[in-house]
């Protein structure tokens, strides 16, 4: 049967392009996979190879011809002895378009922004506490689930025979030996691949970037190896992983060391994004990120390594991701805070009590998914919001938690929402300059001041 | 060209057929013949499909690559690892997956392997050990030993084989990964495609190295260049790396000398090489004919070989028929599978 060869395209933008060459002349023999022609566009050039074998029946389309229209029947083919058709056959040979072949779904409804439905569950009761340092926490995290799971790992800078750059995994090399707690030479970009690609066939490594400053060298993989992974793989590959170390300022380290990252880890789907403030937070958030099935980042903070805090004894103590939790309840000003700033809008908080104002205070725990929900009613019943971050105000978490309450509970806002983020420059290294940059307690109190 | 491998020198003669021709014995070379003509007419399919608008963005072509993957795929064993770049379609063919959802993830159908969300370049198969399809070059060879190391961790005696091409060899990853390979002593097979072009830029004009498998040495990683455009030089050489990893004693380094005859991607200026090399490589090294003229000169008749082109072309024609026709994804399909669980 005679089949129409057909002006390709070279790219999905070309609509036209010339056909610049025969290699092949009418009566010749094709044979699959030969080339037959050449095709050029202002930009660039193609070999049209047959597809199918047979006999170049007729040319339509003479070589030099310029603006051919893609899809224009340019040769037929036909078989070895077959009269050959005065034109372009119609229905025979390929038909164009994807889209008009294809049976069409129904057309996708308007997204709305993600918004948690569920209400706040009051925390479930894990009665007795003791007094660690999230540091401890931390350490502690790691070592039940490295019992619980043969296949959780510790991988990082200084985390074995060191201990930890900042004692975080203390111990850990002496429990679970040198298979499960690997020194990494000073490579974050190859051994976080390394890590990802293991993650890929179901081990969980936990990565400890020294702070998270150097995660950056190692972006890649995060966003592009681990994130999209599940999605492009159509949910076959998945990367059960965590990466964690200290994120934002440090004390006079300068602006190399000093940064937040958890706007840059929030905005990508296919992470989840935690950041813990007290121990508990610590402990319970990082034994939940290295259960889950999902690459978790787990933002840590330096200056909260050596602070106590009751945590519970539970064996089984474990925090949801996704759920935020009131820290101080409160009816005039609703303060969403995460990591150290929790400890700055508490202080605030107390501040604020002195002049009579009852502010209550959000501690975020989870960034992505944000628990949107928990904000949304409180800020109902308070009417005013106030962000407190140490990272740069543009783009910020603040400024998404805004929209979602602009977006969910604009008509209960009495006042315009206020951030407090960190100043909008690279971190300062001079200690009074440092201290200026970072949102100090004081500075929540006159965003409340101005709104309430 | 130290080290090369030349076809006759050291390898064994075929026991089964007589004929005096190392490595390979006839029916595996008509193996080899049969898994490259379907990759090279799979991909002149993909090609035409790309030119009539079905498949859109990027597409890489593996034509005159072929006796890479195939001579590689002949020396694995069930459990070996596979991971390479954007330029997967070969990969995927030869670990078994199947062409209909190769094809139908081209076109971006419900029923392409990523259920249409992948495309060309990220597909996957856990059960064909196919871990990526990789759009970042240089991506894949970390990734690589990552999946070497899984191999270690869990005391399996499988290994990893980790494709990147001659460009992606210049990337600070790859010697990270070499490092890291080598001092965990990682059953890391590294392949690298030397297809003499990155994009555009050859490889003189990208590797101050021009001995790109000796690009491990400063870690120890035993190298050797092989003719890739040999299916038996390559099985051999893949033979010996694979062995050496799987003794335990760590990565080895493959440079494969290999040639592109398609343009990077499909839109191409071909501006940086002259016809007249892609023709004589066609002519004169072309890995499909050689291997037709070693089985033609064993006394494999034309109808054998029409019996195995015809075949192919039933499969690709299937598979065609099946991107072409399968539904577009439905739109609920955009929220699935970004978190598992979710």
């Amino acid at each position: 049967m005679a089949i129409d060869i057909l002006m390709p395209a070279l790219s999905p933008t070309m609509t036209e392009g010339k056909l610049a060459k025969w290699n092949k002349k009418e009566g010749d023999t094709v044979s699959s996979g030969e080339v037959i022609a050449e095709i050029e566009t202002d930009k660039a050039t193609m070999e049209v190879e047959a597809v199918d074998e047979g006999v170049l029946g007729k040319i339509l389309i003479p070589e030099g011809t310029e603006g051919v229209a893609v899809n224009t029947p340019i040769a037929i083919l036909v078989e070895e002895g077959e009269a050959v058709p005065e034109g372009p056959s119609a229905g025979s040979g390929e038909a164009r378009p994807a889209a008009e072949e294809a049976p069409k779904a129904a057309a996708p409804t308007a997204v709305a922004s993600p918004v948690a439905t569920t209400t706040s569950e009051p925390e479930k009761d894990w009665g007795e506490t003791s007094e660690i340092t999230v540091r401890e926490a931390l350490r502690d995290a790691m070592a039940a689930e490295m019992r619980r799971d043969e296949d959780v790992f510790l991988l990082g800078e200084e985390v074995a025979q060191y201990q930890g750059a900042y004692k975080v995994s203390q111990g850990l090399l002496d429990e679970f030996g040198e298979k499960r707690v690997i020194d990494m030479p000073i490579t974050e970009h190859g051994f976080t691949g390394m890590a990802t690609g293991a993650a890929m066939t179901g081990l969980k490594p936990i990565v400890e970037f020294m702070t998270m400053n150097f995660s950056l060298q190692a972006i890649d993989h995060i966003i592009n190896s681990a994130a999209k992974t599940h999605y492009m793989s159509g949910g076959q590959i998945s990367c059960p992983m965590v990466f964690r170390g200290p994120n934002g300022a440090a004390a006079r380290v300068g602006a190399q060391h000093s940064q937040c990252f958890a706007s840059w880890y929030a905005h990508v789907p296919g992470l989840k994004v935690v950041a813990p403030w007290s121990a508990a937070d610590a402990k319970g958030l990082l034994r939940a990120a290295i259960r889950d099935p999902n690459p978790v980042i787990v933002l840590e903070n330096e200056i909260l390594y050596g602070q106590k805090f009751p945590c519970p004894v539970d064996e089984d103590f474990i925090l949801p991701i996704g759920k935020a939790k009131i820290e101080r309840p409160g009816k005039d000003v609703t303060i969403v805070a995460f990591s150290i700033s929790v400890g700055t809008a508490m202080a605030a908080a107390e501040l604020l009590a002195e002049k009579g104002i009852d502010a209550e205070v959000i501690n975020l725990r989870t960034i992505r998914p944000l628990d949107t929900a928990t904000i949304v009613e409180s800020v109902k019943k308070t009417s005013r919001l106030v962000t407190v971050e140490e990272g740069w105000p543009f783009a910020g978490i603040g400024a998404e938690i805004a929209m979602q309450v602009i977006e969910h509970a604009f008509d209960w806002l009495d006042a315009p929402p206020v951030r407090v983020a960190g100043l909008d420059v690279p971190m300062p290294f001079a200690a009074n300059l440092e201290k200026l940059a970072l949102p100090q307690p004081d500075w929540v109190v006159d965003a409340v001041s101005k709104i309430v | 060209m130290t080290e090369q491998n030349n076809a006759g020198q050291s390898r064994p003669d075929s026991a089964t057929d007589g004929r005096n021709h190392p490595g390979l014995t006839t029916d595996q070379l008509k193996q080899a013949y049969y898994d490259m003509l379907l990759i090279r007419r799979f991909e002149e399919k993909a090609g035409q499909l790309y030119g009539m608008g079905l498949i859109g963005g990027f597409c890489h072509l593996y034509i005159g690559q072929e006796a890479v993957v195939v001579g590689l795929q002949m020396a694995q064993k069930d459990g070996d690892k596979v991971i390479t770049s954007y330029r997967d379609h070969g990969q995927m063919l030869a670990a078994g997956m199947d062409p209909r959802g190769v094809m139908a993830e081209l076109t971006g159908r419900a029923t392409g392997l990523s259920h249409g969300k992948g495309g060309s370049m990220h597909m996957f198969s856990r059960e064909k050990n196919f871990y990526g399809g990789h759009g970042i070059v240089g991506a894949q060879v970390a990734l690589g030993i990552g999946l070497a190391f899984a191999n270690k961790y869990r005391g399996t005696d499988e290994v990893s084989i980790t494709y990147f091409g001659e460009g992606a060899s210049n990337q600070g990853q790859v010697y990270e990964s070499f490092n890291l390979a080598a001092l965990h002593k990682l059953p890391c097979v590294f392949v690298i495609e030397n297809n003499r072009y990155g994009m555009g830029t050859s490889v003189e004009r990208a590797s101050a190295s021009k001995a790109l498998w000796k690009n491990g040495e400063p870690w120890g990683i035993p190298g050797k260049q092989v003719d890739g455009m040999d299916v038996e030089a390559v099985n051999a050489a893949a033979k010996e790396a694979i062995a050496h990893c799987r003794e335990g004693k760590g990565p080895y380094l493959l440079e494969m000398s290999t040639y592109r005859y398609r343009g990077h991607s499909m839109s191409d200026p071909a501006k940086y090489r002259q016809r007249s090399e892609v023709d004589e490589i066609r002519q004169k090294h072309d890995p499909i004919d050689h291997v037709r003229n070693l089985l033609k000169a064993a006394g494999v008749e034309d109808t054998d070989f029409k019996e195995m082109e015809t075949k192919v072309k039933e499969i690709v024609a299937d598979a065609t028929e099946f991107a072409k026709t399968s539904p577009e994804p439905d739109p609920s399909e955009l929220f699935t599978d970004v978190l598992v669980g979710e």
